[in-house]
């Protein structure tokens, strides 16, 4: 056996950190199981055998490494298997509940593994258990693969008993400090489990191997009541046996977002948690969050110590996966009281997620606010309950099942064993809800705000407005730009373009600290919120206050302030300064410490404030204060502000260093503070709200100077209205809902802080590159200090910025009038020499610091140059070109087709962007030029995705964000979807469109790579590419990608542009694509993933220096956006989202698109000029390629001393510390990487084969399990290349299967395809349906007690973006049905939450109950459901929608969807009220978009929304030209 | 035609309203960029556009110090950058005219005060030259809490701006009440001091901390053909000096009057301009330009690229006026009479009878003799003062701007040298440790 890594005894093992990789950027998602026996016969080896035959039916769910016989992870927990230990334990064993067995990972050292054992012997007895003896569990290593094996464990079992005699509770709280106690002291010994309750093995394992490795599970005599299992998969690939699930009490498939927080927050507590169940000193056991660990794993720990100190396993769990309470109103109030009052012991542990727990004989799981894991449960009549990931893992007939239901959520389902039966959802929360009074509690305990009584204002002294101003560093710019906007809307600017001004520390501007730290965001491994449209799970309330004992929890620990809104004005300060005043509120005492330092003594005095701030600040928690005010308001002429984001963070970690955290809440009042961007740091960093008084005396001023049309009170109503919710976008970006979770979550990375400041005051914060320290950081604010109190003739103005519009005295951007007009020039022209000027510009540009590469030299000292025509040609260069994605609709036709034309000229590839493409110009023109994207682009909205969309494309790219943006939607208002516009996107002319901010088909990787799967059978012969956008962290999910099966990686800079995007966005999220390429490619290398991937970068490359750059740090494609842009006319108008661009690019106005001026000559022209320059230096470098170049860090010298007194303490040399032993020989695609494996449709095809030669009509039928999945694509895929768009005559192609079918059930099939399927489905089931036609029934052999229309029959996100065709579900189906529908018509008989959401277009009818949030941001198509308007509306997000009564039309489709229904299914429901026709009809309400409303009630001629297009034919490709 | 007044009537607040309403505050203001004093072009033409006329004067003093100068006579560079002009599909915003009304209504508003330095430095500054470039580095100057004195040859401020620009396109009083401001603000005006001649330089340079040059280009350009100095020919500044005197009451009669005169003016820029406008003025008879490059392309030909001043074409009021424009036309003589007066100008294609003739081909550089030569400063190829990055001459502490350094050149370019060099002057003054920058230092760019 291999040598055993040193670190195996602690969770991050083998996981080192290097150049930009960390291990704390590793994420996993997975496939949990678990089956229970309800009949209370006692333990049985079924059990364990159906777990691991579900197990093995989730491996799709997990993933493999880089070798194939390493797996990232599984393993099975099960109650304490007594009498098969008893057999073999090989000692005698007490009765069962009398010991605890534990699993172990030892050293495979003898020595050091005899040692072990003697040093866990020696601290049992310590903690008064004796250790009964050890059991060397068999394994079977010789099927791992060299990963697993070479990190593999010895792998023990111990037993032990109570030196007391304690058995229960007793003697697992003793069990526990053992552990506890070995994992702290302990190297290289872990621990998986230790109980007198449950046991687990696990492993490096993928699912399969799990029973073949450890022969124990398969021995007969192996037997439990339950058994949960787990398959894991994971970003990383690293070793590491620990960090497979479960753990102790857990399985976990899903991500927890505010992990950073969360951790902090336990940390802060750690000082006030005492127990005294818990034998022993607590703080032996300290901290409780092991550093290192995955987040499933952290949750882990702390729900075994809330569990261990006297809370049920479920009430644990509530308190750290709460429902989304806040905005439900038809909550009962005791279980609200519940929620409430945990909200103050304990913030959301929030992410998507499944949580599985047990302790041995309830097992359960619940799900997050937000339902964003699938998880399916059904009961047979003997008794057995299963609960998975999917449905159909276990081949259970049709006929013994009588229930199948799914978590909704915020849902829990529990199964106890021992009571033998099913627990509800309810009946748990009523029994945790009433144990104590909470609501009395409550009301005597909290305070509200608007109880506080009223406090002198602070009044504003607007002489020193303009001084103050300066002295933060205000801009006219911001005033214009950011704020009055805000004032007047109450929402975020809106711009366009991506940013080409340097990062904060390359400007030679003073910057303020925040511009230093950018936003992170959500990207695959879970999703961004939608916060607009699900506002119902997000709250931005909170209560401040201090904190008790987590463990023992009564009415003292609801003594809070709730505190509604995060960012407070003048008033409401005051209210919280003076809330003692009156000295009846001392338990809220405030102080209020000021953030000053002397500017004349720089950095030094800045540390010095800094201490003696935090040094009041403990004194102040010491005398009792509650809330401290940190405020930068009174700075004088010597004594200049302290950033307040500093000033905070500093404090709120001193606070936590001392344990003291949670006594007290932090309140800034700070003069800096005015764009989202600063609140959301604030927060984000520990403040519990933000009194920007700058901003609202200067909104003042606007409203004065009539910039502003409203009252004071309106504008600052306003624009605390708009920073509220631009921080609650800027969470949910990060996936995150609440404002208790997101405080001190920490979701940011720096760039450009020097790592002592980082870990002083910024403490876990990412900064890669070192940068400035105090001093830089002084400097920076003296020099603002100078400008506003130095003696001068004042001309009363303010500095003009320069950051979003170019401005001669203002900030430097790459693209000024002179590189704008010297590359147009050079392109129309024919001027290479001009071309030469714009890069040499361009490129002096960059390294007058605007960029990071701009600081790269490239290396010739050890290169010996070739000549020029050695290296390859201009033509092979600039097949690696592509343009980026900007869809029409955004652009004008004329500038879409040009790229597109340009791009097939010179063999590289144009991007459609997202907004679907005209198939006539899939038709090459009579030119022999061909107008069609090569790239197909398959972002949120999946506007015009189609099976003929998919069928075209030579990649077809996901986006899962974008740079200008990343985690946040979009919206094309209804006036800019003109007819051409609405056709491509398939939606009413007229409407507005919105993309979500996630992909509901994506929370988590394993969903991706279901996605790619399914695209890989919408079209085998593409590649399929994965866009993600640069930030820390980048690298693990691009390696979880790649583990997906994805072709190439796109990753993009932060840089990017946008057709449209809140300005905060734009500037301060994501990060520069040099570092997101470095971490790339060098944790793909270190991972041996990297030949199976072909990575693509873009973001502002402007020249061939730009390339070759981007090919050192390993990419192997460029895309370019805005330089082709602006040499097709664009001169940086920056108003591409009013739609009034004069150079017609990005407009849809006719007379605009008159002035379009681009040709795509002029295109190809500047790919030459670029490819030319690549040459060259290729040639320089002695490279005959790029592929030669390809991750040649070593030409690249970082080291040039940098001639600037911020950007000198920049270190770059971590992106270019490539691992060693890296072959660049082998990049590129690894042979056969674009692999679809073996396929049921593979048969389907050939079955199919009149039809596809003929149209001859066929029938197939065939069996269908979970592990099928996107059944019926490829078959779409086949019909529409033969047929084109418009497919076959209805029901050419039928199938029938027969099972549980995997997800994505008939995704994208196209018309002429009809899939019949009796069983049930999972998630994603006609996704993207582009015509054919899908039913859903149960078995016709179902148990008499199974009821068709109460059980699910299919999961999660049906119909996304579906385009046309029919489905019918005889059953209810799961969360975000028909989301982003654009044309297909479905009946249904009960749907989960957030239904119909986006819906652009089609018809649905739901026969019985919904779900909550109906119809949210639905602006098309029609919905109709059963039930009265009054009591719809609750269920109902009326936000954008009407509930009618049906007219007649509407009558008549109702009646023949139903009569359709019937007729597929056999519906029960469709029979009855078919039978009751017309009455029956009077039941039903119409859900109806006022945006349709609207342009119907525009448009002449009869609304033709009620045909169900998919029963028709289309026409075929190109005929719609 | 005898109205000397300004021919360019001030936009109405409705239509400068209109015209900034028009402005598409682009992402790149090409028309800032355009400029050579990088007027916040966009950000006045809001502020216009909301009605926020003092802001906008503010916005507009803060990089231009006389805008009531290039609103009148600037050629607005700007408008032909502007993105609105692209293509040659619509008109550019009238930026100019923009301009013009923002500086007329903040004198009508009493808004244009002296700005009064709050302390003093305690450094003294010699600034020789008073035309634009001149005035705007005393002014900044001054404002930095400096004591400045301007040293003028002639006995009235303005250099150029008073002799060589007729008052129909600036008139006087503009420059009058510029000059009111300069010195209540503390800027001290020495005229007749011939510095270089009556006075030496050197005797500057001990009094002074610095001194600026800005001398302009006055030297100008010869025509050596035969009869040059017949009677009725002259140089165009002898010309329109004269005539702008007339018209400031210094001579009761023009001393060179057009009045019924066959007039050939030689050279086509805008100096040839002013002196027909003149001559149109004072009653020629004919007027006829000779220019000797052939004729530019009309406006809608233009094939000089946007953003970059069109080579077209250029009208302007004096040519709607009167005037024969006539191109590729070269000089061969001016043929005399018996009495040695100008009777006609040869060219290579004909013979223009002629009784006055104005040279206006241009300037080489500084008046020779000078202080440039008093001190030996090193000089360009073109014969105009080398200074460094930081408008230093070769002479420690001896600073030039304007026309002196650069040649001939615009208003607007003399403003902003002038800005520019008083920036450099005053950190040049800095750096030698008397005291701290009280200024904040708006003109960082170096044109």
């Amino acid at each position: 056996m291999a040598e055993i890594p040193a670190t195996a005894g602690r969770g991050g093992a083998g996981r080192v950190p290097f150049a930009l990789y960390n291990p704390e950027s590793e994420h996993d998602a997975c496939g949990v199981a678990f089956v229970a026996d309800l009949s209370r016969r006692g333990p049985s080896h079924r059990v364990i055998e159906l777990a691991l035959e579900a197990l093995g039916n989730l491996a799709h769910r997990g993933a493999l490494g880089a070798d194939d016989g390493t797996g990232d992870g599984a393993g099975l927990l099960l109650p304490l298997p007594h009498d098969f230990l008893r057999t073999v334990a090989g000692l005698e064993l007490p009765a069962a509940g009398e010991y605890a067995a534990g699993a172990v990972f030892l050293p495979v050292d003898e020595a050091e593994r005899v040692a072990a054992r003697a040093a866990v012997e020696r601290i049992a007895a310590d903690v008064g258990l004796g250790i009964l003896g050890w059991r060397d569990v068999e394994v079977r290593p010789e099927i791992l693969g060299p990963g697993a094996r070479a990190s593999l464990p010895w792998i023990s079992q111990v037993f032990a008993r109570s030196l007391s005699d304690e058995r229960g509770m007793a003697l697992e709280r003793r069990a526990f400090v053992l552990r506890k106690r070995v994992e702290r002291s302990l190297d290289g010994v872990y621990l998986p489990s230790l109980s007198s309750r449950t046991l687990v093995y696990k492993g490096m394992l993928s699912a399969h191997q799990l029973p073949a490795f450890y022969p124990d599970l398969t021995d007969p005599a192996f037997k439990g009541s339950l058994a949960l299992v787990h398959s894991r998969f994971s970003t990383n690939t690293f070793p590491s046996w620990p960090l497979a699930h479960p753990f102790r009490y857990i399985a976990h498939n899903g991500e927890i977002n505010t992990v950073r927080g969360n951790r902090n927050w336990m940390q802060a507590r750690e000082s006030l948690l005492e127990s005294d169940l818990i034998p022993g000193d607590l703080k032996t056991l300290l901290p409780i969050c092991t550093p290192g660990l995955s987040d499933s794993a952290t949750f882990d720990e702390v729900l075994e110590l809330l569990h261990l100190a006297g809370r049920s396993l479920p009430h644990s769990v509530l308190m750290m996966v709460p429902e989304a309470w806040q905005h439900h109103a038809a909550m009962d109030e005791e279980r609200r009281a519940f929620y409430e009052f945990h909200s103050m012991l304990m913030e959301p542990w929030d992410g998507p997620a499944c949580v599985t727990f047990t302790d041995g004989t309830s097992v359960g799981a619940v799900l997050d606010r937000n339902g964003l894991r699938p998880a399916r449960w059904w009961q047979t009549d003997d008794d057995l309950v299963v609960m998975a990931s999917e449905v159909g893992v276990l081949d259970l007939p049709a006929r013994r099942v009588v229930a199948k239901g799914r978590l909704s959520p915020g849902k829990v389902f529990l199964v106890d064993t021992a009571a033998g039966r099913v627990v509800d959802d309810g009946e748990v929360k009523a029994e945790l809800a009433g144990a104590e009074p909470y609501g009395a509690w409550l009301h005597a305990g909290v305070v509200h705000f608007d109880d506080l009584p009223p406090r002198r204002l602070l009044v504003p002294q607007h002489s020193q407005v303009l001084r103050q101003q300066r002295q933060f560093g205000y801009t006219s710019e911001e005033l214009k730009l950011l704020l009055a906007p805000m004032a007047r809307a109450g929402g975020e600017a809106i711009g366009s373009m991506g940013t080409d001004t340097p990062i904060a520390v390359l400007s030679r501007r003073p910057r303020l600290l925040f511009d230093y730290f950018t936003q992170l965001f959500a990207q695959v491994t879970n999703p961004p919120l939608d916060a607009i449209r699900e506002e119902m799970v997000t709250s931005l309330a909170a209560t401040i206050g201090s904190e008790a004992n987590l463990l023992t929890a009564g009415p003292a620990s609801c003594r809070h302030l709730a505190l509604p809104w995060p960012v407070i004005d003048n008033q409401e300060l005051a209210r919280l300064q003076y809330i003692n005043e009156d000295g009846n509120l001392p338990g809220f005492r405030a102080v209020v410490i000021d953030g000053l330092f002397d500017a004349a003594r720089g950095g030094e005095s800045l540390g010095e404030a800094l201490a003696e701030a935090r040094t009041a600040a403990s004194e102040a928690v010491a005398e009792g204060a509650r809330i401290l005010i940190l405020s930068d308001r009174f700075a004088t002429a010597e004594r200049a502000p302290i950033p307040s984001l500093l000033m905070v963070s500093a404090i709120h970690h001193h606070l936590i260093r001392e344990r003291t955290r949670t006594r007290v809440a932090l309140v800034a009042e700070a003069g800096d503070a005015r764009e989202v961007h600063h609140f959301a740091l604030l927060l984000g960093y520990g403040a519990a709200a933000v009194n920007p008084y700058l901003a609202l005396e200067t909104i003042d001023e606007l409203v004065g100077d009539g910039v502003v049309a409203l009252t004071e009170r309106q504008a600052r109503a306003n624009y605390l209205r708009a920073a509220g919710k631009g921080v609650l976008k800027v969470m949910s970006t990060m996936g995150i809902s609440t404002i208790a979770s997101y405080r001190g979550a920490q979701v940011f990375e720096a760039l450009g802080l020097s790592s002592d400041v980082i870990a002083e005051y910024f403490t876990g914060t990412s900064s890669r590159l070192e940068g400035i320290g105090l001093d830089g950081i002084a400097a920076e604010v003296s020099s603002r200090h100078r400008s506003a109190f130095e003696v001068r003739v004042d001309d009363g103005l303010l500095d003009p910025g320069g950051e979003y519009q170019w401005r001669k005295r203002g900030e430097e951007h790459l693209f000024d009038p002179e590189t704008v007009f010297r590359l147009q020039h050079a392109t129309r022209e024919k001027r290479i020499d001009l071309f030469r000027a714009y890069s040499q510009r361009v490129d002096e540009q960059s390294e007058r610091l605007l960029t990071l590469r701009g600081l790269f030299r490239l290396d010739v000292r050890d290169r010996t140059p070739v000549a020029l025509d050695e290296v390859e040609s201009i033509e092979a260069i600039m097949r690696r070109f592509a343009t980026g994605a900007m869809s029409y609709g955004s652009l004008s036709a004329e500038a879409h087709e040009t790229l597109a034309i340009a791009m097939n000229r010179i063999g590289g590839r144009s991007n459609s962007g997202e907004g679907g493409e005209d198939p006539a110009r899939y038709v090459p023109d009579a030119n022999g030029d061909s107008r069609r994207s090569a790239v197909k682009q398959v972002a949120s909205a999946r506007f015009g995705v189609t099976s003929e969309y998919l069928s075209s494309a030579d990649d077809i790219q996901i986006k899962m964000a974008q740079g200008a943006k990343p985690g946040e939607g979009g919206q094309l208002p209804g006036d800019k979807v003109h007819p051409w516009i609405a056709k491509t996107r398939h939606s009413t002319p007229g409407v507005g469109l919105i993309s979500p901010p996630p992909h509901h088909d994506i929370y988590s990787i394993e969903d991706l790579a279901q996605l790619i799967f399914d695209l890989r059978n919408a079209n085998p012969q593409a590649r399929l590419s994965v866009k993600l956008v640069a930030e820390t962290g980048v690298g693990t999910v691009a390696a979880g990608v790649v583990k997906a099966d994805a072709d190439v990686v796109l990753i993009s800079g932060h840089d990017g542009g946008t057709g449209a995007s809140p300005l905060t966005s734009l500037k301060h999220a994501g990060g520069p694509w040099e570092l997101g390429l470095a971490e790339t490619h060098q944790t793909l290398v270190a991972n041996g993933l990297r030949d199976r991937v072909v990575l693509q970068v873009d973001g502002q490359l402007r020249t061939g220096r730009d390339v070759v750059i981007a090919a050192l740090l390993g990419a192997q494609e460029y895309g370019f956006s805005t330089a082709p842009l602006v040499v097709a006319g664009c001169v940086m108008m920056r108003v591409c989202h009013l739609d009034t661009c004069p150079v017609g690019i990005a407009t849809q106005d006719p007379s605009l698109r008159q002035r379009f001026t681009g040709k795509a000559e002029m295109i190809v022209r500047f790919f030459e000029y670029v490819a030319t320059e690549v040459r060259e230096l290729l040639a320089q470098l002695g490279f005959r390629s790029l592929d030669e170049a390809l991750g040649r860090v070593d030409c690249l010298d970082v080291a040039t001393a940098m001639d600037h007194w911020k950007a000198e303490g920049l270190n770059l040399s971590p992106i270019i510390g490539a691992p060693s032993g890296y072959v660049h020989e082998h990049q590129g695609s690894r042979e056969g990487s674009r692999r679809l494996g073996p396929v049921l449709d593979d048969e389907l095809v050939r079955k199919a084969a009149p039809a596809l030669a003929t149209g001859e009509t066929v029938h197939v039928i065939t069996a269908v399990r979970n592990t099928e999945r996107a059944v019926g694509t490829l078959l779409g895929h086949e019909v529409t290349k033969r047929f084109g768009g418009g497919g076959l005559p209805a029901d050419t192609i039928l199938v029938d299967a027969v099972g549980s079918a995997g997800q994505s059930f008939g995704a994208f099939v196209p018309a002429g395809v009809t899939l019949r399927l009796e069983g049930d489905a999972n998630d994603y089931v006609g996704k993207g349906l582009s015509g054919g036609r899908i039913v859903v029934r149960p078995a016709s052999e179902a148990h008499p007690r199974f009821v068709a229309e109460e059980n699910v029959i299919a999961g999660n996100v049906c119909l996304y973006g579906a385009t046309g065709g029919e489905a019918f579900f005889r059953g209810v189906v799961g969360e975000r049905f028909a989301v982003r529908n654009s044309g297909a018509v479905a009946v249904v008989e009960a749907v989960g939450d957030h239904a119909c959401e986006y819906m652009t277009g089609g018809t649905v009818l739901v026969l019985g109950a919904c779900g909550r949030n109906l119809g949210a941001g639905m602006s098309g198509g029609v919905a109709y459901l059963r039930g009265s308007a009054e009591s719809l509306r609750e269920k109902v997000n009326l936000e954008m929608v009407d509930l009618d009564p049906l007219d007649s039309d509407d009558l008549r489709v109702v009646q023949s969807l139903l009569r359709g229904h019937l007729s597929e299914t056999g519906s029960a429901t469709a029979r009855w009220l078919l039978n009751g026709w017309p009455d029956e009809g009077l039941a039903f309400v119409k859900v109806m978009p006022r945006d349709l409303k609207r342009a119907l009630a525009e448009r002449a001629g009869p609304p033709d929304v009620e045909l169900p297009e998919g029963t028709r034919r289309r026409p075929m490709a190109g005929a719609n030209a | 035609m005898r109205d000397w007044r300004e021919v360019d009537v001030p936009f109405g607040r409705r239509e400068a309203g209109e015209q900034a309403t028009r402005c598409m505050d682009c992402g790149i203001p090409f028309c800032s960029n355009g400029c050579p004093l990088g007027n916040a072009i966009p950000d006045w033409n809001d502020l216009v556009r909301t009605g926020r006329w003092e802001d906008a004067a503010r916005s507009l003093h803060a990089t231009d110090n006389f805008p009531d100068f290039t609103g009148r006579i600037c050629p607005a560079p700007c408008e032909a950058a502007c993105v609105l002009s692209l293509g040659g599909l619509d008109q550019a915003v009238a930026i100019r005219q923009v301009e013009l009304s923002i500086s007329e209504r903040a004198w009508e508003d009493g808004l244009v005060v002296p700005q009064t330095p709050p302390t003093s430095t305690g450094r003294r500054v010699a600034v020789v030259g008073s035309g634009p470039a001149g005035l705007a580095a005393a002014q900044q100057l001054t404002r930095a809490g400096h004591a400045v004195t301007v040293f003028e040859r002639s006995d009235r401020a303005g250099g150029l701006l008073r002799y060589g620009i007729p008052d129909f396109k600036l008139e006087k009083a503009v420059i009058d009440r510029r000059l009111e401001q300069l010195e209540s603000e503390g800027t001290r005006f020495q005229y007749g001091v011939d510095v270089g001649g009556s006075v030496s330089v050197e005797v500057l340079r001990g009094d002074h901390d610095a001194v600026v040059l800005a001398v302009g280009a006055t030297e100008a350009r010869e025509l050596t053909v035969p009869g040059r100095d017949l009677a009725g020919v002259h140089l165009a500044m002898e010309y329109l000096e004269g005539a702008n005197r007339l018209g400031a009451g210094d001579f009761p009669a023009a001393p060179i009057d057009a009045a019924g005169k066959d007039v050939v003016i030689v050279g086509g820029g805008d100096t040839g301009a002013d002196c027909l406008g003149t001559a149109t003025r004072q009653g020629a008879a004919s007027i006829r330009q000779l220019q000797y490059h052939p004729r530019p392309p009309d406006p809608q030909d233009n094939e000089t690229p946007w953003p970059l001043w069109p080579h077209v074409l250029h009208s302007c009021a004096a040519y709607e006026e009167n005037g024969d424009r006539l191109f590729e036309e070269s000089t061969q003589e001016f043929v005399g009479d018996d009495g040695g007066r100008l009777r006609a100008v040869r060219t290579g294609a004909a013979e223009y009878p002629a009784q006055l003739a104005l040279i206006a081909i241009g300037f080489t550089g500084p008046k020779s003799g000078g202080a440039v030569s008093e001190l030996g400063l090193r000089v360009s190829a073109r014969g105009t003062v080398a200074v460094d990055e930081g408008w230093m001459s070769s002479a420690d502490g001896v600073f030039a701007c304007g026309d002196a350094t650069r040649g001939q050149s615009l208003v607007v370019w003399a403003i902003a040298d002038g800005r520019a060099c008083a920036a450099a002057v005053n950190r040049w003054l800095d750096s030698r440790g008397r005291g701290a920058d009280p200024v904040q230092d708006r003109q960082l760019i170096r044109h």
